[in-house]
């Protein structure tokens, strides 16, 4: 099975016909594994139920109305798997076993899709870079002295050396676009609330999306297919009507109305990947679309506030870590408070506590209405800046990142630096909006990501826009170590 | 400049210990991000609400149904020590104190 000849439609007619069974797709994909996964480093852990699920999927007939059955996927490690250990990359849950599944997962098993396993990432998706996991260093699949980035850089990896077709990532400020785009992959970060979070490891609440990582943009379509809609048991889940999400897939986007920032192509964007990006515009042109240039003034703004409340939100959430019911507990301690003192500093690694402070400061007394009432504010303008462009036109796009990957250990030590990092896929967060990262060339041989960002629950507007892109070029056929 | 003093203050509000060397460290970072996000300053926000989740949901009500479908032993898989339906913790009272 060589992932980087198919996609799940073309596996899903070869599975309806009988000619594949998901127990040797699965066989494959663990042998796969097996082979690439030690000079990638993506999972941290593999479902050794994988191969006996893929026989029940079997027995029971494939289901021709279901895409996803009998297709083996990988999903990130900050999302439970019952009686499978999920460790979200801290040493806090390096033995922690769920006894549930997260919304998501049950969606997928009910789907028939085979769960392979666990997928490395900064520790409580606090990073860009996957070098905060508490387990192993994740290479980018183009060049493996370079980041795939983060958080969700174990998906992204995984699904750039061919392991899967497909991942789920989370995405708080940009942790399924940017190493989507670091590692030449597709990236969609639902509408927040499209998809529950309920079984997902909480970092920043108001913030957190969960969506997938694919090669093709279809491929996205079918998987976000399984696992968007309401849930009970996640109260800012909406109660939307969920669409076909390819209905607009292969559609002419002819009269398309897009936008181009010009604080996207601005000071501390690669001339390259600015050049990369016009380009793109220009096929979009080409192609029947208006492409025109928009001011979403307040983007310088949305570094700092989100690191306030997302570091606020995870300063809460981050609680409930206290060794006492679950997780890691300190050995040798004098006394309960020292239980969570100790449980915690040594549980946590270094930037999910410079989290935890920065966030217990911003919400605390005296400092509350400085710093997380003013971000909370900003917030607001950063939104108003999208509902304006969006009143009159349909998609916003622009560069994933501001640079191709870097270089793992180049800035790990300088949380600053690599906090800018996030500057162009932080506002999606902030207001909540659908977006997506598609591969758009190479810069230096690295992959560039084209950030496409629609309306709220607009979610096939990109797809059909993504689409039309990736028809017109030939990216996919570009793969790590050369042309396939 | 924030303080060696005021980060381990936060510190203490964190449930986090950290080292004399450590703290210094500390305190160069978060005063280095705060320095960032001083400029929040410059934005006039006179009027402009707080957005606190972004995409409008009203509370949503539901009937509170009781539901047995988890149980005390699976509950207990992840409870580092404990005895029968008990979570075991350390002696509370400190054992440096009389």
């Amino acid at each position: 099975m060589d992932y980087f000849t198919t996609n799940i439609d073309a596996l899903h007619d070869q599975l309806v016909a009988g000619t594949i069974t998901s127990a040797d797709l699965t066989k494959d994909t663990l042998a796969k594994i097996a082979e690439i996964d030690p000079e990638i480093d993506a999972f941290l852990n593999l479902n050794d139920q994988a191969q006996a699920q893929a026989e029940a999927v079997d027995a029971a007939g494939i289901n021709k109305d279901q895409p996803l059955s009998g297709i083996p996927v990988a999903i990130k490690d900050n999302i439970v798997t019952k009686d499978l250990t999920t460790t979200a990359a801290s040493k806090m849950l390096e033995n922690f076993v769920p006894i549930y599944d997260a919304t998501v997962v049950e969606k997928l098993n009910a789907a028939g899709a085979i769960n392979v396993g666990k997928l490395n990432m900064d520790e409580f998706a606090m990073g860009s870079s996957t070098e905060n996991s508490a387990f192993k260093t994740t290479k980018n699949a183009w060049d493996h002295t370079k980041v795939p980035g983060g958080s969700s850089g174990g998906s992204a990896a995984a699904v750039a050396s061919g392991q899967v077709l497909a991942a789920l990532g989370t995405d708080t400020g940009g942790s399924i676009r940017q190493p989507a785009a670091f590692n030449g992959i597709v990236g969609f970060k639902p509408t927040y609330g499209r998809v529950s979070r309920w079984g997902l490891i909480a970092f920043g609440s108001s913030l957190d999306a969960i969506g997938t990582l694919t090669r093709s943009v279809k491929d996205s379509a079918r998987v976000l297919n399984v696992i968007a809609g309401h849930d009970e048991k996640d109260s800012t889940s909406a109660d939307f009507d969920v669409p076909d999400f390819t209905e607009k897939i292969g559609q002419s986007i002819k009269g398309m109305k897009i936008a181009l920032p010009e604080e996207y192509l601005g000071e501390g964007v690669d001339p390259q990947i600015v050049a990369a990006i016009q380009k793109a515009a220009d096929q979009f042109r080409a192609l029947g679309a208006t492409v025109d240039t928009v001011s979403l003034p307040h983007t310088k703004y949305a570094v700092p506030a989100y690191y306030i409340i997302a570091s606020s939100e995870a300063s809460s959430n981050l609680q409930r870590f206290d060794g006492i019911r679950y997780g890691f507990r300190a050995k040798d301690v004098k006394n309960l408070t020292d239980v969570y003192v100790r449980s915690r500093s040594e549980g946590f690694g270094p930037e999910v506590k410079r989290r935890i402070m920065l966030g217990t400061f911003s919400l605390s007394a005296g400092f509350y209405d400085a710093y997380f009432k003013k971000a909370a504010q900003v917030r607001t303008l950063i939104t108003e800046d999208f509902n304006k462009v969006f009143e009159n036109y349909d998609l916003v796009m622009g560069p994933t990142t501001p640079t191709t990957a870097f270089g793992i250990g180049e800035k790990v030590t300088d949380p600053l630096t690599m906090y800018m990092n996030d500057i162009l896929t932080i506002p999606v967060n902030l207001a909540g909006l659908p977006a997506a990262s598609i591969p758009a060339g190479f810069v230096d041989n690295m992959p560039v990501g084209l950030q496409l960002i629609a309306k709220h629950f607009d979610e096939s507007t990109i797809y059909q826009a993504a689409d039309a892109f990736e028809s017109q070029n030939d990216y996919l056929d570009l793969i790590p170590g050369g042309a396939r | 400049m924030i303080s060696k003093d005021s980060v381990a203050h936060v510190a203490e509000l964190s449930r986090l210990a950290f080292s004399d060397a450590e703290l210094d460290q500390f305190t160069n970072q978060l005063d280095d991000i705060l320095n960032m996000v001083d400029q929040l300053e410059t934005v006039d926000t006179t009027g402009v609400p707080a957005t606190t989740q972004s995409i409008h949901l009203q509370n949503v009500m539901r009937e509170d149904v009781a539901v047995n479908d988890t149980k005390t032993e699976d509950l207990f898989k992840n409870v580092p020590t404990s005895k029968g339906t008990l979570i075991q913790v350390p002696a509370i009272i400190d054992k440096e104190e009389d």
